[in-house]
């Protein structure tokens, strides 16, 4: 990923020149400077997953998969396809319906230094493994110590699908992210997906990687690099999709799409949008926010969560801190409604933020002036 | 799969006695008419007739049981051990009695704090398993865990300065007297939760099985023992894991401490079925029951099921019969159990039947054993002083081992951690 940035401001003075003004930390978002990376390819979130996986336990045999539908029915959401043929039920490994048990097994597996990627058939199950993943895997290397750490990454879909009810729609993005000793990535694109998910795999701490059924079936273009079997992306970096000098929107997985439609329509009304995607709840990159906002010095964070101690809560406490002066206008919180998650298909959307939400608390921060 | 070989377990003996309440049982739950495919698990009976309900358990048993008399025996004597096995035992026990008397002195002296729960009584239960394991086995406990440890290996200082809070203790004060984890003694903890370890045992046994099997390990053949109480056995978990420990055949042996008591709950309140090695052959996997006061029948079902795992025969279920003999912790009045019960289990205080059975059997002299606790006795103060004159923790670890990843930005595709790339950006991935 350097060597492509690097190409692209041709050479390392145009680097050097960018550090010096300060804005070094932008280098790390990787910004598509050119067409010339524009990929031919394309590739759904779903080949993305696989491949990373496929990739990774090649790589290293001590990487398996675990959990319920991942073998014989080839995966749940058909994440794991093709998996099982390749490398046998040993490392990919169906489980009974026992979310706390196999999750206490992928963790005592981690403390000796396998690395099991167990997959829940959606976050709301894993609640009912919530005491391993946070009290035997995210709190072990400092209970112990350093002396024993846990290379685990929980994976699944998490956030509301299409009319599956309460019980299975909840985002759970602000829950592990506000547990240390967690990492928490929530990927967007293919390209986030396939970079995300591969660092998520070499990491040697407990990783919780949130995914959305509904964009398992999207396309996103990749470039040719994120192709290649040794990519993966930084954590803790968050991207920033376009850029823009009125307002900052921050989202994660899903609504980062609406984000991106929001801004267009916003475009189209004079308000340029810059769209930042945040892909690491935790670690969450507050030097990339603070920066924006400093730049627009409007926010608006949009997620599809519970608002209340939510992802955007922490954002705009975080810019708050940082960057008060900066700010033109009081930050716009765009979540779901405070509800469980009806059924009905109106109510549903009602319940979860849309494009207008997004595009109408963007404009009441700039027609707010100081 | 080795399903027709045959287990060294002591012959089948004609189940003499049972209880009022297990007559009419008999019949449904009769154990033995296992599936056939288990193997030899029709040669596992328990030892000792079943416990009665409610009612008190047997009397005092010597060492030496029947069943274990009929056991070919190595050596020349028909004895269980020999000198140096049973000073091993000895001192190991003592060191696990003389520590916890320590614990509980420093605890009313302001030394230790919080949370800590004493094995008094439960000695030969610990030192039964762990001794028979090698140093790459592994062992899983719950917050009853110093014991564990110190048989384990870990050393009485490193333990004595963990449960001070400073920061030479094998976690450097971080964990604390319910969370003793050492990689290099492979102890894996130290959990709070009850049900806890059982999950995380059953992983560790999952990696030796998959050390062996995909990696190609050939020789890795380590064993997981996991520790925990009666209560636990009622817990969800325990169920999840006995089954898929049956399922995939890991190298596990699942010891039930059952000590009676969880806090103030009496096991046959809290259980419909007081009879815990019932439950694994529910599972598919022999459930064993012996006297856990007694450290040489402990030791021999230990023998037992620690070789049925390294074979690859699959987990055991032991239910050990014992007792605390302080209470559930040392903030814990202690004020339900009858004194009368207290008193039975004193007089079958584990150390004291070990040192009459060497001395009647002219293995040692007591001179020899007070040697031993003079000696544990001073290893114990060492401790002490060690701990009081460490340090505590300086202010600067209070952030360090969250994670293992520096910084928090992850490998990158070279392999190294992304923050020592000096190219990268400066400052943490956390504020």
């Amino acid at each position: 990923m350097w060597g492509t940035v690097r190409q692209r401001l041709g050479g390392y003075s145009a680097y050097y020149s960018l550090q010096r003004i300060g804005l070094g930390h932008l280098l790390n978002s990787s910004k598509c400077y050119s067409s010339e990376a524009a990929a031919a390819k394309k590739m759904t979130v779903r080949e993305a997953l696989n491949s990373a996986l496929d990739e990774e336990m090649s790589a290293d045999p001590k990487v398996f998969l675990m959990g319920e539908e991942v073998g014989e029915y080839q995966g749940a959401y058909k994440i794991s396809k093709g998996l099982l043929e390749k490398y046998g039920p040993e490392r990919v490994c169906d489980t009974p319906i026992t979310e706390a048990g196999f999750t206490g097994i992928g963790v005592g597996a981690a403390y000796y230094g396998l690395k099991p990627v167990v997959e829940f058939m959606t976050f709301n199950f894993a609640m009912q493994a919530m005491d391993h993943i946070i009290n035997s895997a995210a709190k072990t290397n400092y209970m112990s110590a350093g002396q024993i750490s846990v290379p685990i990454v929980f994976r699944g879909p998490n956030g509301a699908a299409a009319g599956v009810g309460a019980q299975h729609s909840q985002c759970y993005a602000a829950w592990y992210g506000s547990c240390p000793g967690l990492k928490v990535l929530a990927p967007y694109s293919s390209e986030d997906t396939r970079g995300l998910l591969k660092a998520a795999i070499r990491d040697p701490d407990p990783v919780i990687f949130l995914e959305n059924e509904l964009l398992y079936g999207e396309s996103f273009p990749v470039s040719a690099e994120a192709v290649d079997s040794s990519f993966c992306l930084p954590i803790g970096k968050a991207k920033i999709e376009i850029e823009g000098k009125d307002v900052t929107i921050t989202a994660f997985s899903k609504m980062v799409g609406y984000a991106l439609k929001a801004a267009e329509i916003l475009a189209k009304e004079g308000i340029s949008a810059e769209v930042i995607n945040l892909r690491s709840i935790r670690p969450l990159d507050r030097a990339t926010i603070n920066a924006s906002v400093r730049k627009t010095n409007r926010l608006v964070t949009v997620e599809e969560g519970f608002p209340q101690h939510g992802v955007g809560a922490e954002i705009c406490t975080s810019v708050i801190e940082e960057s008060f002066e900066y700010l033109d206008a009081p930050v716009e919180r765009i979540a779901g409604a405070d509800v469980p998650m009806p059924y009905a298909a109106n109510l549903e959307r009602m319940a979860l933020p849309q494009v207008e939400d997004v595009v109408r608390a963007a404009k009441r921060t700039c027609y707010r002036s100081v | 799969m080795s399903l027709t070989t045959s287990t060294k377990f002591a012959q089948p003996l004609p189940l003499n006695t049972t209880s009022s309440r297990s007559k009419e049982h008999k019949l449904l739950f009769e154990p033995f008419r296992t599936n056939t495919f288990l193997g030899s698990t029709h040669k596992l009976r328990c030892f000792n007739s079943l416990s009665k309900s409610n009612l008190h358990r047997r009397s005092a048993i010597v060492a030496v049981s029947d069943v274990v008399k009929e056991k070919k025996s190595k050596s020349s004597t028909n004895l269980l051990i020999t000198k140096e096995e049973g000073l091993e035992l000895y001192e190991d026990m003592v060191l696990g009695r003389a520590f916890e008397d320590m614990c509980a002195q420093m605890y009313y002296r302001g030394k230790m704090f919080g949370f800590v729960h004493l094995y008094n009584g439960q000695e030969a239960v610990s030192t039964g398993f762990i001794k028979l394991l090698k140093q790459e086995d592994s062992v899983a406990s719950t917050y009853r865990d110093h014991v564990h440890s110190l048989s384990k290996g870990v050393s009485a200082r490193a333990v004595m300065s963990e449960l001070f809070g400073k920061a030479t203790g094998c976690c450097r004060g971080q964990g604390g007297s319910m969370h003793m984890f050492s990689k290099e003694h492979n102890v894996l903890g130290g959990f709070a939760f009850i049900g806890e370890g059982i999950p995380v045992a059953t992983g560790a046994a999952f990696s030796s099985k998959y050390r062996r099997e995909v990696l190609k390990e050939a020789d890795c053949d380590h064993v997981t023992v996991a520790f925990f109480g009666d209560g636990t056995c009622n817990n969800g978990q325990f169920f999840e894991c006995l089954n898929m420990a049956a399922l995939w055949k890991l190298p596990i042996v699942f010891v039930v401490e059952n000590n009676l008591w969880a806090i103030g709950m009496s096991h046959v309140r809290a259980t419909s079925d007081p009879e815990i090695w019932k439950k694994g052959p529910a599972f598919g996997m022999p459930g064993v029951h012996v006297d856990g006061m007694d450290v040489l029948k402990v030791r021999e079902v230990a023998k037992e099921a620690i070789g049925r795992a390294r074979r690859g025969e699959g987990p055991t279920l032991v239910e050990c019969e014992t007792y605390r003999f302080r209470g559930h912790s040392l903030a814990d009045p202690d004020e339900l159990r009858d004194p009368a019960e207290k008193a039975h289990y004193a007089a079958r205080d584990p150390i004291t039947a070990l040192k009459r059975y060497m001395i009647d059997n002219n293995l040692v002299t007591e001179q020899e054993l007070k040697t031993i606790e003079k000696k544990i006795d001073e290893v114990v103060e060492d401790a002490v002083e060690f701990a009081d004159e460490s340090p505590h923790p300086p202010r600067s670890q209070l952030l360090e081992n969250v994670f293992a990843d520096p910084k928090g930005f992850g490998i990158g595709p070279d392999g190294r951690y992304r923050c020592e790339d000096p190219k990268f950006t400066q400052g943490t991935a956390h504020v």
